[in-house]
């Protein structure tokens, strides 16, 4: 039952890494750019929702509805300035430049939040229990992760086949010079994808959960060898399937 | 040098497009010296020459997608060097690039969405294109990597024509395409032309070049060695022009560009 139970947390906590994952897998897929401060922007969203939590007293639930459109716009400021400018030199130059940021967000943090952990509660008690099945214990809150995952990478996958933005956003990832013969301006184009910055690839679910299981099943063996069971998993797709999980469509 | 032949267009009225004495480097290498044409309403212009000769990069030059060294593109009579390729092509200079460029993982009719998004008004729309290639439409839901080369080329003739371009920009439409193929896609044109657009071609199969053009010009080295009507050119004066023989090109020094 262990085992199971191993399975299903490692399911659920994959649905976060999913959400994680999407974001940069929408930013190399479209604009070749591996964004080394991916991880810095969440907390700094994160921060984000404490503050405006502590200066306006609104409901925390309510702080995304201010935070999700403020990274959009942050996302689309930041590509058309310093990741289009260093686009613009070479897609190696973008791998400095986000690390470079990568570091001014986790300094800045440090010098102005300290390094102590922060939370904010939802004021949802229901949110810290959890709910057994049989002999296993599911919490509510990996339950809520794994939904809303699951939400919007599925919204995602209906607005990049379905949309006109969608639609140019998959043109300029295929070919942006013939996208601007088309008349498409790939820097407002790259300009959206960042603003997403919640991208999708069908494989990025899969390959979220394929971790988190991964990590719970490491972790069952021995609690240690939760990060090196990540590990593994990341060596044996580079080694079997380093096209990926689920592969793109044909290429011209 | 190209006098004459101006002269006898110049009741066509002003040029839809110019290009003068544009230069072009790739790095240090000089893609093209000094060249100069003027596309006047309803034509087909043909540019022909050897492979290198410059033919690509003076149309991507006009498409907006190589930044010229000196000289202009003037898209009816406004000064257009500076714009951007999209903005040129929101202006009406559309193009069908060498080796199709169709968007690979966007199905047939997504690439004519993506060719529509930002067109202008005009005669032209996916159904227009659906009208004109019945296969097209059958087949719409396909990806373009399944199609075979030829209907690739259509596909990118449609991306182009959704966009209601005024001057439509062909480069090598024949690459990699059977002779049989080229002849049915080239044999379109008088159809497109009837809906009042203008073309500019870029063309290694000279044969082809002559039967469509109404107006050639012929490049080496970056520099134009022929220009006229092809009625007025002759096979021999073609292969001098195209191969570089000395002695040949009657259209004057292939030197710096000379004012027209």
């Amino acid at each position: 039952m262990a085992w199971v139970n191993a399975i299903i947390q490692g399911v659920l906590i994959g649905g976060l890494y999913a959400l994680f994952a999407c974001g940069l897998s929408l930013m190399f897929g479209v604009m070749k750019v591996v964004n080394l401060a991916h991880g810095d922007l969440a907390v700094l969203a994160g921060y984000f929702a404490i503050g405006i939590v502590a200066v306006t007293h609104v409901p925390v639930l309510w702080s995304f509805v201010i935070v999700v459109p403020l990274m959009a716009v942050l996302g689309y400021i930041m590509q058309r300035t310093i990741l289009q400018g260093a686009l613009d030199r070479s897609v190696l130059t973008t791998l400095m430049v986000t690390f470079g940021l990568s570091v001014v967000i986790e300094n800045g943090l440090l010098q102005f939040e300290t390094a102590n952990t922060r939370g904010i509660g939802v004021g949802l008690p229901l949110l810290t229990e959890s709910f057994s099945v049989g002999s296993i214990q599911i919490a509510y809150l990996l339950v809520v992760f794994f939904a809303t995952a699951v939400i919007v990478l599925l919204g995602l996958q209906y607005f990049l086949s379905r949309s006109k933005y969608g639609r140019l956003i998959r043109a300029v990832a295929d070919d942006k010079e013939a996208a601007q013969l088309a008349g498409a301006d790939y820097r407002h184009v790259f300009g959206i994808a960042a603003a997403i910055a919640f991208g999708t690839v069908g494989g990025t679910l899969l390959g979220g959960v394929v971790l988190g299981v991964a990590q719970q099943i490491g972790a069952q063996i021995s609690l240690s060898d939760e990060v090196l069971a990540g590990f593994i998993v990341f060596l044996a797709v580079l080694v079997l399937r380093p096209q990926g999980l689920i592969s793109r469509g044909a290429q011209s | 040098m190209t006098a004459s032949a101006d002269g006898e267009r110049a009741e066509s009225g002003t040029p839809l497009l110019e290009v003068r004495d544009l230069v072009v480097h790739h790095g240090q290498l000089r893609a093209l010296g000094a060249v100069s044409l003027r596309v006047f309403p309803g034509e087909v212009y043909a540019i022909i020459g050897a492979n290198g000769a410059g033919k690509s990069t003076l149309l991507r030059t006009i498409a907006g997608l190589h930044h010229p060294t000196s000289g202009s593109v003037l898209f009816d009579g406004t000064d257009v060097t500076g714009l951007r390729p999209e903005r040129r092509a929101a202006r009406g200079i559309v193009m069908v690039p060498e080796g199709r460029r169709l968007f690979g993982s966007l199905s047939v009719e997504e690439n004519l969405k993506v060719g529509a998004t930002y067109a202008r008004q005009g005669p032209w729309t996916i159904e227009q294109v659906y009208e004109m290639f019945g296969w097209m439409r059958e087949r719409r839901k396909q990806l373009t990597a399944q199609l075979s080369g030829g209907e690739q080329q259509t596909v990118a003739l449609g991306r182009a024509l959704v966009a209601n371009p005024r001057v439509l920009l062909l480069d090598e439409l024949s690459l990699g395409l059977a002779p049989v193929v080229v002849q049915r896609i080239y044999g379109m044109l008088p159809q497109i032309l009837a809906t009042g657009l203008t073309v500019l071609l870029v063309e290694q199969d000279v044969s082809q070049a002559l039967r469509v053009a109404s107006h050639i010009q012929c490049l080496l080295e970056g520099k134009t060695t022929l220009e006229g009507k092809p009625a007025d050119v002759s096979a021999d004066q073609v292969e001098a022009a195209y191969f570089g023989l000395a002695g040949a090109a009657p259209a004057g020094p292939p030197g710096e560009g000379s004012e027209p």
